[in-house]
């Protein structure tokens, strides 16, 4: 790209010379710069305005209202003291308590389920392959809405079909949803029985790109199945792993959905996460300052989460 | 794995076909409770099929009963609530910001991807570092953004801040990188100019790109929740998602219309899906950095 570039740009610079306006010609070179590449300011302009209005303006407003005491009538300083009662918020704790406890089971699961159905359909026909594809997609493009309600159904006590499950192996019915010892693993089961569709079908794609020939070879020096898949396959999908990891990471990270319509957070604060913590805090409480708070931390813990594991990861990779 | 029928490939079906199963029930659950006759839709053990259907055969005296409750569900719906309300006012909201990212994410993906302006670099790794960011921090901001420029509680609250959202540009300029430089040089040598390039080479060859950002916004869109819960307060401007809360907060007894309301919303998405499955894994595969 940048060669190809290097050769056009004097050509084009002097087809523009003629163009520019007298007053700019003795202008210095950025803004010259600038007036010829017009063309490029106005392709972006439109974008540019709405992305400043709805995306940026409000990040670092967040940032300022973390430090303020928000009212009608004008905000206050306040330094740290968001801060300071974020942590000592016995329900925040409860809250990322929870959120680790979600995410610390989910995200493996989810990756490794990913990785195992993507192994069994890979080897398949092109038609199973598109079938099975489907079928671990389509739930994935349903609002979670629905599967929620669904899945309401699922913990009912009365005749939810995971007490009649259960049922066939003598254990008794709980009110899965209603009971604080029971309500968040019931939320976690829920999130790995709904299939990884996006890991599923990134997997596949990796796995295509791996060379048969490799295979070949590895079969000729005598390598089982299993032996080419744990020195093979695995260890060339890693990058796709990473990506997977940290997009389950941030997504259950910022779990909502679900845990609103199923429990709302109980019974007390059982199931409250990081986010219906947010909400609540901005939209029922109305402590808006606190809410920014709390979502700035959520952020850096984020953040901290995806460096570690990135970190890890590659660090692995080179012993 | 090579023979047709080694048992190892027959346990690999039979693995699949259970997930399968495991995977597509809750889906087939919204449809099946939807259609059950209401005497059976809280039974236990549950009935896995509309009972409708058996009793059809078994009981044909009550025909004509038996195909009014199956379908009790929906009428109950469309009379008592505002669905078709919430489906039109989805389905126009989902358009428009699909309509205008296109148009915005191409135009600026274009300009990411092939003009060489100062500050070029500045945006897009403006463009990469929020899209780590999480969306929960703007919430409060944008809400009070919202209250300030009067629009809460209206559908502006919801078109402006989707179309704002710039993960398009990263996709558009990301596989406009791969065009050839060439072809739009000579088009400018040939004096066509900026618009005329743009619209009538540009936009043809990144078709495949539209597709898959059509349909990831659109899904996105269709699916939105969480915002559109905190800005909109009147029944008749909710969305599919936000109206079906609201049943369920409402009508906690009535699992045969909250599952037909459910169905109302699943299915579009299941025909889009069904109908442009190939631009669904193909976007999911598009991607990685390049710079």
């Amino acid at each position: 790209m940048s060669s190809s570039q290097a050769t056009q740009l004097p050509e084009q610079s002097q087809l523009d010379a003629k163009a520019l306006p007298p007053a700019l010609r003795r202008r210095p070179s950025l803004l010259r710069e600038m007036w010829k590449q017009r063309a490029a300011y106005l392709f972006l302009l439109p974008k540019l305005i709405l992305f400043t209005a709805f995306v940026l303006i409000p990040v670092i407003w967040a940032f300022v209202l973390a430090f303020q005491e928000y009212g009608v009538f004008g905000s206050e300083w306040v330094g740290f003291k968001n801060f300071t009662s974020v942590a000592d918020s016995e329900a925040f704790r409860t809250a990322l308590w929870n959120t680790l406890k979600y995410t610390v089971v989910t995200v493996p699961l989810q990756v490794i389920l990913a990785l195992v159905l993507a192994t069994l359909i890979h080897p398949l026909g092109r038609r199973a392959q598109s079938f099975f594809r489907g079928a671990f997609y389509l739930p994935t493009v349903t609002s979670m809405v629905i599967i929620a309600m669904v899945w309401r159904w699922v913990y009912n006590y009365r005749y939810g079909l995971f007490n009649y499950m259960l049922g066939f192996l003598g254990i008794p019915a709980q009110d899965w949803l209603n009971q604080s010892n029971t309500a968040l693993w019931a939320l976690i089961i829920m999130s790995v029985l709904i299939p990884p569709g996006v890991g599923i079908i990134m997997y596949l794609a990796a796995m295509d790109a791996i060379p048969d020939q490799l295979y070949e070879a590895a079969k000729i020096d005598g390598a089982s199945g299993l032996q080419r898949w744990r020195k093979i396959t695995v260890p060339l999908l890693k990058p796709t792993t990473l990506y997977l990891t940290m997009l389950s990471l941030i997504g259950s990270f910022q779990v909502f959905t679900q845990i609103l319509l199923m429990t709302g957070g109980g019974p007390g604060h059982a199931t409250e996460t990081l986010v219906t913590l947010i909400y609540k805090t901005a939209f029922r409480d109305l402590e808006f300052g606190l809410a920014s708070a709390q979502a700035i931390v959520l952020f850096v813990i984020t953040l901290i989460f995806g460096i570690a594991q990135y970190w890890l990861m590659y660090r692995k990779a080179e012993e | 794995m090579q023979s047709k029928h080694s048992p190892t490939k027959w346990l690999t079906y039979f693995v699949l076909l259970v997930w399968a199963i495991i995977s597509l029930l809750p889906l087939y659950w919204v449809f099946s409770t939807a259609l059950q006759l209401p005497d059976y839709v809280e039974s236990d053990p549950p009935k896995m099929i509309p009972m409708g259907i058996v009793e059809y055969f078994t009981h044909p005296e009550n025909r004509s009963q038996i195909v009014h409750d199956t379908f009790s569900g929906f009428q109950q719906l469309f009379n008592s609530t505002n669905i078709w309300r919430w489906f039109f006012n989805s389905a126009y909201i989902s358009i428009v910001v699909t309509a205008g990212i296109l148009v915005l994410d191409t135009m600026a993906g274009y300009a990411l991807a092939k003009k060489q302006f100062p500050g070029r670099k500045l945006f897009f790794w403006l463009i990469i570092a929020t899209m780590m960011i999480p969306g929960q921090i703007t919430l409060v901001p944008l809400f009070i953004m919202v209250q300030n420029l009067g629009l809460m509680n209206t559908h502006w609250a919801l078109i402006l801040p989707d179309l704002s959202m710039v993960f398009g540009v990263f996709l558009m300029r990301q596989y406009m990188l791969s065009l050839p430089n060439d072809l739009l040089e000579s088009a400018k040598i040939d004096g066509a100019s900026e618009w005329k390039t743009f619209w009538k080479i540009v936009v043809p060859l990144s078709k495949p790109a539209l597709a898959t950002l059509g349909i990831f916004t659109f899904m996105n869109v269709w699916n939105s929740f969480l915002w559109p819960i905190i800005v909109l307060n009147d029944a008749d401007l909710y969305t599919l998602p936000v109206g079906l809360k609201t049943l369920q907060d409402q009508n906690l007894a009535i699992f045969k219309l909250l599952m037909s309301g459910a169905a109302v919303a699943a299915v579009p998405m299941i025909v889009v899906f069904m109908s442009f499955q190939r631009y669904f894994i193909k976007g999911l595969t598009l991607g990685g950095v390049k710079e």
